[in-house]
């Protein structure tokens, strides 16, 4: 029985003792460590944060240089291909320019070729008429010789110029 | 910076042997040879090994730290006895009571019973009548002031390394003690109180020390272990009353609506007889009442049993010092069993009053939902 019998005085000493023990600690003990603690767990939840806010900046950079890169090359690819237009536009206006000058110069060539054979033609006729008139007036010479042969020549010339 | 930091460090552990030599050299037995005393050794001599009175004297509280007997003689601190009866003050050492067996100025310590183990006066018809006011610093009551001012001491050097060491890892007892306090403020404040546990924090966190180092002191045979202070019930029951105290002072309107008048309730428990709020205020005292006898019953009962592997020794070999020698073997073997199990129920124990503090805590701030 004498277990369950508390003693006063106990209960005094140990009334006064747990409340010197509970306001010491609290005070001197807990309230610092439970700052401390706390103040600890925030600087890592913060250092944690940052590392991970440090790796979505990285990603991010990297994001931005990977479309940066790219745009470059679209740009390198449409440049190679505006210099290949040019290139090719260069060329036909270069062949097209030669074709025209080509054709210049060959009809010239052909006009003068004409305008020579004209004069060629010229030349000749002038001279076959020249070569006939005498042939004509040796032929006419040795038939005009007696004055009935030219008689009849004149007859005959008469009658073709009443028939005309 | 050596020198001094040391000689910091280990000013109050001198401070405290320096008060325990005090103590030894000012209350310890001189060794007196007075007539009581030899009596006392006559009757000792006659006497037979009664295990059940060295368990009861154990585990009880007691006027004088006993140590040791060698030789018949005692060793004990004699503490100082403080009565306030009858309008007068009676303060002596505890010297003059000769271990329980002799009166003085007309008290004496009741040999069994209900008031067994303490002092008692006797009046005309005979009846042992306890004193109005006895504030004896008994053994439990040193066992105390030694633990609070060793937890004082402890974590206020941990705290002061917590200052030392900002921002840095912990480091010796700091982070020895570090995982028992996260423990108590995530795992039984945090947990069973909800989004205000800081406020209850440094009440439980204290009664979670006080409780586990006053258990694994009492697990310590000799001094300055060896008192049942846990397995007092004048102990646990001011810790059980500080529980209901500050839960019924935290008490917000939903803790006392759920007592008057529970929702969810048939009407006809309420009216016209109040069965519910009946059951829910005996269910407020209750609750601590069941926390003090916990614990004082289990600190107790594991103290009855290993003190009892170790009488069996003693009853065996008062038979036979044969019998006594071999079952020595069996009984240290289970003693040493029991206080391994004794060192897991001092945390458990500590842990159970705690979070069941903590869930008192919590009941009485919830919000209705």
């Amino acid at each position: 029985m004498q277990l369950i019998n508390p003693g006063f005085g106990l209960i005094f000493w140990m009334t006064l003792a747990f409340l010197i023990v509970l306001f010491v600690l609290t005070k001197y003990a807990w309230k610092p460590i439970l700052a401390s603690l706390k103040e600890r767990e925030d600087s890592i939840e913060d250092a944690l944060q940052a590392a991970e806010e440090a790796k979505k900046e990285m990603a991010a950079l990297q994001a931005k240089n990977e479309t940066l890169l790219k745009q470059a090359r679209e740009e390198r690819d449409i440049m190679l291909a505006d210099a290949r237009k040019i290139k090719e536009q260069i060329i036909g206006e270069a062949r097209e320019k030669a074709n025209k000058e080509a054709s210049i110069i060959v009809e010239d060539a052909r006009e003068q070729i004409n305008s020579e054979k004209q004069a060629a033609l010229i030349e000749l006729k002038n001279l076959i008429a020249t070569y006939s008139i005498e042939i004509a007036e040796k032929v006419l010479r040795q038939e005009l010789s007696d004055s009935k042969k030219q008689q009849a020549f004149v007859d005959k010339l008469l009658k073709e110029t009443q028939l005309n | 910076m050596g020198d001094k930091s040391i000689s910091k460090q280990y000013f109050p552990l001198a401070t405290l042997l320096l008060f325990f030599l005090f103590l030894g050299t000012t209350l310890l037995a001189q060794h007196h040879e007075s007539k009581v005393d030899e009596n006392w050794k006559e009757e000792a001599l006659q006497q037979d090994f009664k295990a059940g009175d060295m368990i009861i004297e154990h585990i009880t509280d007691s006027y004088e730290w006993h140590i040791l007997t060698w030789n018949k003689t005692h060793v004990s601190i004699y503490l100082p006895v403080i009565l306030y009866d009858q309008g007068e003050w009676h303060v002596f050492s505890s010297k003059h009571l000769h271990h329980g067996e002799a009166p003085y100025q007309g008290y004496h310590v009741a040999k069994e019973g209900f008031n067994g183990g303490k002092l008692v006066r006797t009046d005309t018809e005979g009846n042992e009548i306890r004193p109005d006011y006895d504030i004896s610093i008994t053994k439990n009551v040193l066992a105390i002031f030694i633990s609070i001012f060793l937890l004082m001491w402890i974590f206020i050097s941990v705290a002061n390394s917590y200052k030392k060491r900002k921002g840095h890892a912990p480091k010796g007892m700091q982070s020895l003690l570090e995982p028992l306090i996260l423990f108590v403020r995530d795992d039984i404040a945090k947990a069973s109180i909800g989004h205000n546990y800081e406020k209850y924090t440094p009440y439980l966190l204290t009664i979670f020390f006080f409780i586990f180092f006053n258990n694994l002191f009492g697990i310590i045979p000799f001094f300055p272990g060896g008192a049942n202070v846990t397995g007092n019930i004048g102990v646990t029951g001011v810790m059980a009353a500080f529980t209901f105290i500050i839960t019924t002072f935290s008490a917000n309107k939903n803790y006392w609506v759920h007592i008057i008048n529970m929702p969810g309730v048939p009407w006809w428990l309420k009216l016209p007889l109040p069965l519910m709020p009946i059951v829910e205020i005996m269910g407020m005292f209750t609750k601590p009442f069941v926390l003090m006898v916990r614990l004082f019953a289990n600190m107790t009962a594991g103290h009855i049993i290993v003190l009892g592997f170790v009488s069996l020794i003693f009853i065996f070999g008062h038979i036979a010092p044969v019998a006594g020698y071999g079952v020595s073997v069996v009984s240290v073997a289970f003693s040493i069993f029991m206080d391994i199990l004794e060192v897991l129920v001092a945390l458990i124990q500590a842990y159970v009053f705690t979070i069941l503090s903590a869930l008192y805590f919590g009941m009485a701030t919830e919000e209705a939902h």
